[in-house]
């Protein structure tokens, strides 16, 4: 049987908080300037390091190196994905910029591959607008032949940087940037296992169905591998769309990505026939008239809504029994 | 076994937004206190042990990659831990291990949040495709457990209020608690606002920033110590699913068996008796009665009867978190090794104003997940 999938995408603008270092790096990107930090082996590390990897102390001495370097390595890529710096191929490249001692990877807006070469001199395109931003460096591109170098030389592994040692002025003068937003997107294609297809199928034909565990012979609803014995659920077991609230909380609050307005009540529901609860939303009664022992009935949505989810249960409300006694649900708290 | 201490400890001061240092900065705020309460330098770490909550957090893939240099695990083993909220504890275990198995001298291990940069309720409710739109981050997840367990034990309605003003007032003993609310009284948190009903906003612990370091070391850098050590007597971990037909979520399985697993290493009979102090992981505060149960202080329903003679409370038989607890600061990666640390300095006889006298056997513990991991250690003045 073929399995149902779902595209899931999570996205959230994280907040990096940038510390005394990286936010000196970018408030030089802010200034069109780019800092290097210099670690007790003499050498120049762009972006800096936050701490000397020998000594663990702080990295304290910036050294402004020159929007211009040399490729070291590259590749090209013609797959664009979302959130590279171009939406054109291009290179990815390891440059050391002149005046530094590593290489930072960058993209290299070359047009073709044939226009890329290991030992080609690049330079920076700056963002239009910098804002202090790893963004600022939008990406490389090739440098003109015939230019005369700038006024930083090229530094040699091992030699000592020629850049401009920063000590207490020049870019200290740019307040560091504190915070950096960076947008992360994940997409992910999300599949269901065989049982939980079979489960969503049978919802969408209005019927709640899960599976009995060979080993202990519990009803998991949705059905999976019983997390008891590691098993898979064999035998298909109807069961009824109405149960028993065993436990539940009221939402009162609100957050980010939340779908329902507060307050509403989300009770573990003990369907008839099922040996787990699910989750799920109680409504059509006072949110301090639900209890535990409630018993409840599935409200569909229309049947022209159906598809394969369990929001065809559109939520559960009081069935109008007398409450299930505490004794008959106490094990599945 | 070999033997195992606790050389040093060190955290930082936990806030809701700590935007004056990186990730890095924020461990290393940790880590330069441990090595010096150990009186160490970091040529004398052999291994860094990193502990860290889920990585969505941060948005951050595999932290331990850009954070090795900084964490002083250049050219040296690092390993990386992840049991959600368990984590810290689970990574204190770790390291114990690496010492006790004879691997390592000296081990550093270090935990850490910095919850500012996202935000977990938002992270802990991520709706799959196939599900419907009702998770609500872990007060939602926890909030109906806490209602079984009233209704089990018949606990008075007060009890968590109880639990939240003495932690919160222990807080406030705490130089590096997040909150710190002297003036907090039974009343005030009963009229919070609700916010997972039973769950009150008072009752609830802080997001924060933060992160704890800890550096563990074999029975011969324990003697060579100047400063007290705290001895590892036994660590426990055990890990059940989240979900099973007959979850006990008020009293979890492996929780139980961790605890009586950790006694009898320990060479515990009577764990009330001869326990000094506990760290026990409440980020609710009804679940210091329910804590209280499952790692077997007391029998089934006796928790809250422990809370409400005040016997928790700094003075009593068995104070439960003079830190001020997860309630008072929670930074989710670091807040198990907190609870371990804490612990440790009680023994250690340096908890400051939050000092039980005379603690000499204290329990550091920590859980995770849906109560699906669960950690914990006894530490004592004396290797047995």
């Amino acid at each position: 049987m073929d399995t149902l999938s779902a595209p899931l995408t999570i996205a959230f603008d994280y907040t990096r908080s940038l510390g005394p270092v990286l936010g000196r790096f970018m408030a030089g990107l802010r200034e069109r300037r780019v800092l290097g930090g210099r670690t007790s082996d003499g050498r120049v590390r762009v972006p800096p390091l936050e701490y000397d990897p020998d000594t663990h102390e702080p990295v304290t001495d910036f050294v402004e190196v020159s929007p211009t370097g040399t490729v070291l390595s590259w590749t090209w890529t013609d797959r664009l994905l979302e959130g590279q710096p171009l939406d054109r191929p291009f290179g990815w490249a390891l440059i050391r910029l002149d005046g530094a001692d590593t290489p930072l990877l960058h993209a290299v807006d070359a047009g073709t591959a044939e226009a890329m070469n290991t030992g080609m001199r690049v330079r920076i395109r700056w963002a239009a607008s910098p804002v202090g931003h790893i963004r600022d460096i939008a990406c490389f591109e090739p440098e003109p032949v015939g230019l005369p170098p700038l006024s930083h030389g090229r530094c040699d592994s091992g030699g000592s940087p020629t850049g401009t040692s920063d000590g207490d002025g020049g870019a200290a003068a740019a307040p560091p940037v504190t915070i950096m937003t960076t947008p992360i997107r994940l997409h992910y294609r999300h599949s269901t296992s065989v049982e939980e297809s079979g489960y969503l199928r049978a919802l969408a034909e209005g019927r709640i169905t899960g599976r009995r565990c060979p080993v202990c012979r519990k009803v998991y609803v949705p059905p999976r591998v019983c997390p008891a014995c590691g098993v898979a659920t064999d035998e298909e077991v109807e069961v009824a769309d109405r149960g028993t609230v065993t436990t539940f909380c009221v939402v009162n609050v609100p957050f980010a990505g939340q779908r329902l307005t507060p307050p509403y009540v989300v009770a573990q529901v003990l369907l008839d026939g099922a040996d787990i609860p699910i989750p799920h939303l109680v409504l059509g009664v006072p949110a301090a008239e639900v209890r535990m022992g409630l018993r409840v009935t599935a409200v569909w949505r229309d049947r022209a809504d159906w598809s394969t989810t369990p929001e065809n249960i559109d939520h559960f409300e009081p069935s109008g029994e007398a409450d299930a006694p505490y004794e008959t649900f106490a094990e599945h708290l | 076994m070999r033997r195992a201490a606790v050389l040093g400890t060190g955290q930082t001061h936990h806030r809701t937004r700590r935007t004056d240092v990186s990730m890095a900065g924020l461990c290393r705020e940790a880590i330069d206190r441990a090595l010096a309460d150990a009186g160490l330098g970091w040529e004398q770490i052999d291994a860094v042990v990193l502990g860290k909550a889920p990585d969505l957090f941060e948005g951050v893939m595999m932290p331990e990659l850009f954070l090795a240099s900084s964490i002083g695990a250049a050219g040296k083993p690092l390993l990386r831990v992840h049991t959600a909220g368990s984590v810290g504890g689970a990574t204190a275990i770790v390291a114990t291990s690496l010492v006790r198995a004879g691997v390592h001298r000296r081990v550093l291990a270090v935990a850490f949040e910095k919850q500012s940069e996202s935000n977990a309720m938002w992270a802990l409710s991520i709706q799959p495709p196939f599900s419907a739109p009702i998770t609500a981050g872990a007060g939602g997840y926890f909030a109906p457990h806490i209602r079984s367990y009233i209704k089990r034990s018949g606990a008075p309605d007060h009890i968590g209020a109880l639990v939240a003003v003495k932690d919160r007032r222990n807080g406030a003993l705490n130089p590096y608690a997040h909150l710190r609310q002297p003036e907090i009284t039974r009343e005030s948190v009963q009229a919070s606002t609700m916010l997972w009903d039973p769950v009150r906003y008072d009752e609830t612990c802080p997001s924060s920033d933060g992160a704890c370091a800890v550096v563990i070391g074999d029975q011969r850098a324990a003697e060579s110590s100047v400063g007290q050590v705290a001895w590892i007597r036994a660590t426990s971990m055990r890990t059940e699913p989240t979900f099973y037909a007959g979850k006990d979520h008020v009293n979890p399985r492996a929780g139980a068996t961790a605890a009586a697993a950790l006694w009898a290493a320990a060479g515990i009979k009577d764990p009330l008796d001869e326990v000094d102090v506990a760290e026990l992981y409440v980020p609710f505060s009804w679940f210091e009665p329910m804590w209280l149960e499952n790692v077997g202080f007391v029998g089934q329903g006796q928790g809250w009867k422990l809370v409400e003679s005040g016997e928790t409370a700094l003075g009593g038989a068995l104070p439960i978190n003079p830190s001020g607890g997860v309630l008072c600061s929670n930074p989710i990666g670091a807040s198990g090794l907190l609870r371990f640390a804490e612990a440790a300095m009680q023994v250690m006889g340096r908890a400051g104003e939050h000092q039980v006298a005379g603690a000499s056997t204290a329990l550091g513990h920590a859980y995770g997940g849906g109560s699906q991991f669960f950690s914990m250690w006894v530490v004592g003045r004396n290797p047995q």
